[in-house]
């Protein structure tokens, strides 16, 4: 039974290691999903998290300056101003219309800096060839 | 036409019932006619769905556009091989073929068990023809590929397709779906055959021999179409990088993960007789995981950079996976009595304990993975908040899961069975591990200072010296008897226990991809808007841009650099790294990117766009050390599972304890 004990010790460790692993990778790295308008209710308490919030790229928002871009997510009537100032390119998909995600955080402007963009092409995909092959839908990230 | 293709699929799902119900009843009531006749139903079903692929795949290649399908994924500008490829483009084919692949399967499990397994082959049939049946169902009632647009009615006629998304227009992409699709629809083989052990009452491992090189070879498909993936994404998204944790990546990982933990405690159940239980488990677990991968990603559940989109087709899923669950766990909890296990763990220093061990760090990494994917799923229902996790949750928890996985890859097939001695654990690994602390105290000393890429490092040399020692003991036992060279001596060694020799060779492509992941830990990048002219340097490149075109052809319009590259001062050439906006469709933008790969490191260069007042290229550059690793463990990887699967020329026969019960202390005759 000695040999049992051991090997239960030991996979307690491990297991043990792991989960303390994973409670700190969660609190660090959670990104809380919020939709524009309740990112605009949360006022202040928006304030510091990192957040997730989608929607539709307003029609001629997208604004370049140097390598920050800047857009409008809009759903329904609602709508944010995304600022990303990230070093990886934007998806190729981010344009006029597209459905488009952005992490990051609020300023204590209301502006929205992201430190991630992810777009998809509103129309043409909405069946996603989806399963076994990952990288088959004309997504690409930005930013890390 | 269209017709004949519905008409099949319809049929094959008739038959597919049929075959369910003749396959049980005729098992049940061992009714050999009916068991039969579920065999020959087998043969229809695939006939059948061949015959509706092929419908497809002819209105593809001929551009028939009154077919919805044919209309969104072909178009008339693409090569046949892409047209072709269309297949599995979209949702509706990527079904069907995902049905045919089953019936491929399934119509050679029943072809090559003709003889064999009269008492569980009518079950098996039962198991996969139920699968078969949910994904007929898919195909004719809920996704069908052969939806006709109204023409002639509402639309006076389609002069042409969506065509496929130019990104997918890639020949690493055409061959990628197919491959993960093979692994993933191939588990079900072992699936049936584990099922059908349970319900007849199989005292043996009957399904574990049976099944083996079927596990093996769905292990292959699967890493080589996650390989693929990477590749592609590494060579054609122009983000630098070859994996990002995304939902449906994980997806893909998952059965994976559980796949590799199979492969390896079904050994401990050949040898020693030992977690039948948890072998029944794992393979019902990775089944499940295929299935889920599916539903992940298709309905909607999970949002992710591949798929956002709703789908109808996700409580289809959750029913069959309910099903098959349910299933299977009364089957495993009834059968407990056949499977207990024959022997017991002696220490924990032992080839036992490091098997066990190394499923636990599997498992652990596949749930973790499960556990981060469906965080917004379960956060959202634990506290009414949707919060997700990334990048960052999933690098913490594997990279050191991984490198615990290294390092049992170089011990544990050095462990003895039972236990092991200490004069053996000093023998075997005191100058891999002294090789392994040199490199790292080297590399330190060299100012190195990455914790996690020194870790790898220095276990990576640890673990490739256990293999390499290996080798060369055997090697020179055999050529000290043959009189050969060692080389000849290594390859006699290898064919007479080609699952040995071939899983050692395994683990140097693991170990050779391990090197290349821990590059990623020196990758440098840099971003910039330069003009003609302008010069700028990352690491020890330096970069002038000589050039910026830019024109437009038939298909569609770019704008390409010309950039001059010195490394050091030696001039390395040209790149010209280009981006592509298409025509068809919605202007899709696609990145050319500019690779120098070498050893070492690659350089990796995107033009990621024009500034907006248009004067000015945005150019990326990345350097990533050590990425050609990755593909090439890759194709080392592929030499030891085919090995594998090359019979031994000397038949090992493993002599097993078959004392049942645990309290009487049992004396298994030594074994290797």
């Amino acid at each position: 039974m000695k040999t049992y004990w051991k090997f239960a010790a030991l996979v307690a460790v491990v297991v043990g290691a792991l989960v303390w692993l994973a409670v700190g990778g969660i609190n660090e790295d959670k990104t809380y999903y919020k939709t524009v308008a309740e990112i605009q209710q949360m006022g202040p308490h928006a304030l510091g998290k990192r957040l997730r919030v989608g929607g539709d790229v307003e029609p001629g928002s997208i604004i370049r300056k140097g390598r920050q871009v800047s857009f409008v997510l809009r759903q329904d009537k609602q709508a944010i101003q995304i600022v990303y100032d990230g070093t990886a390119p934007l998806p190729d998909t981010l344009k006029d219309g597209a459905q488009a995600l952005a992490d990051g955080r609020l300023g204590a402007d209301s502006v929205f800096r992201a430190s991630q963009v992810q777009a998809k092409c509103a129309s043409k995909y909405e069946t996603q060839p989806g399963q076994a092959h990952p990288e088959n839908i004309p997504i690409r990230k930005a930013g890390v | 036409m269209e017709n004949l293709g519905a008409i099949a699929v319809l049929l094959a799902f008739c038959l597919a019932v049929f075959a369910i119900v003749a396959g049980f009843v005729g098992g049940w009531k061992k009714n050999a006619f009916l068991a039969h006749a579920a065999g020959r139903a087998v043969y229809s079903v695939w006939f059948l769905i061949t015959v509706a692929s092929a419908v497809l795949v002819y209105s593809l290649t001929t551009g028939d556009y009154r077919f919805a399908y044919v209309a969104q994924h072909s178009n008339r500008a693409m090569p046949l091989l892409y047209k072709f490829a269309s297949w599995w483009g979209g949702q509706e084919g990527s079904l069907l073929f995902w049905s045919w692949l089953l019936s491929c399967y399934s119509m050679v499990v029943v072809f090559t068990n003709r003889r064999r397994h009269r008492s569980m082959m009518p079950y098996v049939i039962g198991v996969l023809m139920m699968t078969q049946c949910f994904f007929l169902i898919m195909n004719t009632f809920v996704a069908s590929p052969f939806k006709m647009l109204a023409v002639g009615r509402t639309i006076q006629s389609v002069a042409d397709g969506n065509g496929l998304n130019p990104l997918l227009q890639y020949p690493a992409m055409a061959i990628h779906p197919p491959m993960l699709y093979l692994g993933y629809v191939g588990f079900v083989v072992p699936f049936a055959f584990a099922i059908g052990s349970l319900i007849t009452r199989q005292p043996g491992d009957e399904w574990i021999y049976t099944t083996r090189r079927w596990a093996l070879v769905t292990w292959l498909f699967q890493s080589t179409g996650i390989l693929l993936g990477a590749g592609w994404a590494y060579a054609v998204l122009g983000w630098g990088g070859y994996w990002a944790w995304d939902p449906v990546e994980n997806a893909s990982f998952l059965p994976w993960l559980s796949a590799t933990a199979f492969l390896h405690s079904v050994m401990m159940q050949e040898k020693k007789g030992m977690m039948k239980v948890w072998n029944m488990v794992l393979v019902s677990g990775t089944f499940f995981l295929c299935i889920f991968g599916t539903f992940l990603t298709r309905s909607g559940v999970v949002s992710s950079v591949h798929a956002f989109a709703q789908s109808s087709i996700g409580p289809w899923f959750v029913g069959f996976l309910a099903i098959m669950v349910a299933g299977t766990l009364y089957l495993i909890l009834d059968r407990l009595d056949y499977l207990k296990t024959e022997s017991r763990l002696e220490s924990v220093v032992s080839r036992e304990s490091s098997f066990m061990f190394n499923n636990l760090i599997l498992v652990a990494a596949c749930f973790s993975i499960l556990w981060g994917t469906l965080f917004p799923v379960i956060s959202e229902w634990a506290t009414g908040e949707k919060i997700s996790v990334g990048k960052p949750f999933f690098n913490r928890i594997n990279i050191p899961i991984f490198l615990f996985l290294l390092f049992l890859t170089g011990v544990g097939p050095l462990f003895a069975w039972r236990r092991t001695s200490l004069d053996s654990l000093r023998r075997n690994f005191q100058w891999p591990l002294i090789a392994g602390l040199v490199l790292v105290a080297g590399l330190l000393a060299a100012g190195m200072r990455a914790p996690f890429a020194l870790t790898a490092f220095g276990l990576c040399l640890f673990v490739a010296w256990t293999i390499v020692a290996e080798f060369y003991k055997g090697a020179s036992a055999i050529s000290a008897k043959t009189g050969g060279g060692r080389l000849a001596g290594a390859y006699e060694l290898t064919r007479r226990n080609q699952r040995r020799y071939g899983g050692y060779i395994v683990h140097m492509g693991i170990v050779v991809m391990f090197v290349g992941f821990a590059g990623s830990a020196f990758n440098l990048d840099s971003t910039v808007e330069v003009n003609k002219g302008d010069a700028f340097s990352l690491g020890h490149y330096q970069l002038r841009v000589t050039d910026l075109t830019s024109g437009d052809n038939d298909n569609y319009a770019w704008n390409r650099a010309a950039i001059d590259v010195n490394k050091d001062g030696t001039p390395l050439g040209l790149f010209y790294p280009e981006r592509r906006f298409y025509k068809s469709g919605e202007r899709q933008a696609t990145s050319e990117v500019a690779i120098r790969r070498r050893l070492n490191e690659d350089l990796y260069l995107n033009f990621a766009g024009m500034s907006d007042d248009n004067q000015r290229a945005v150019i990326q550059a990345y350097v990533n050390p050590l990425v050609s690793w990755i593909w090439i463990g890759y194709y080392v990887l592929l030499l030891g599972t085919l090995a594998c699967l090359v019979p031994s020329k000397v038949r090992l026969q493993y002599a097993r304890t078959k004392v049942l019960g645990l309290k009487k202390k049992v004396y298994a005759p030594a074994e290797k």
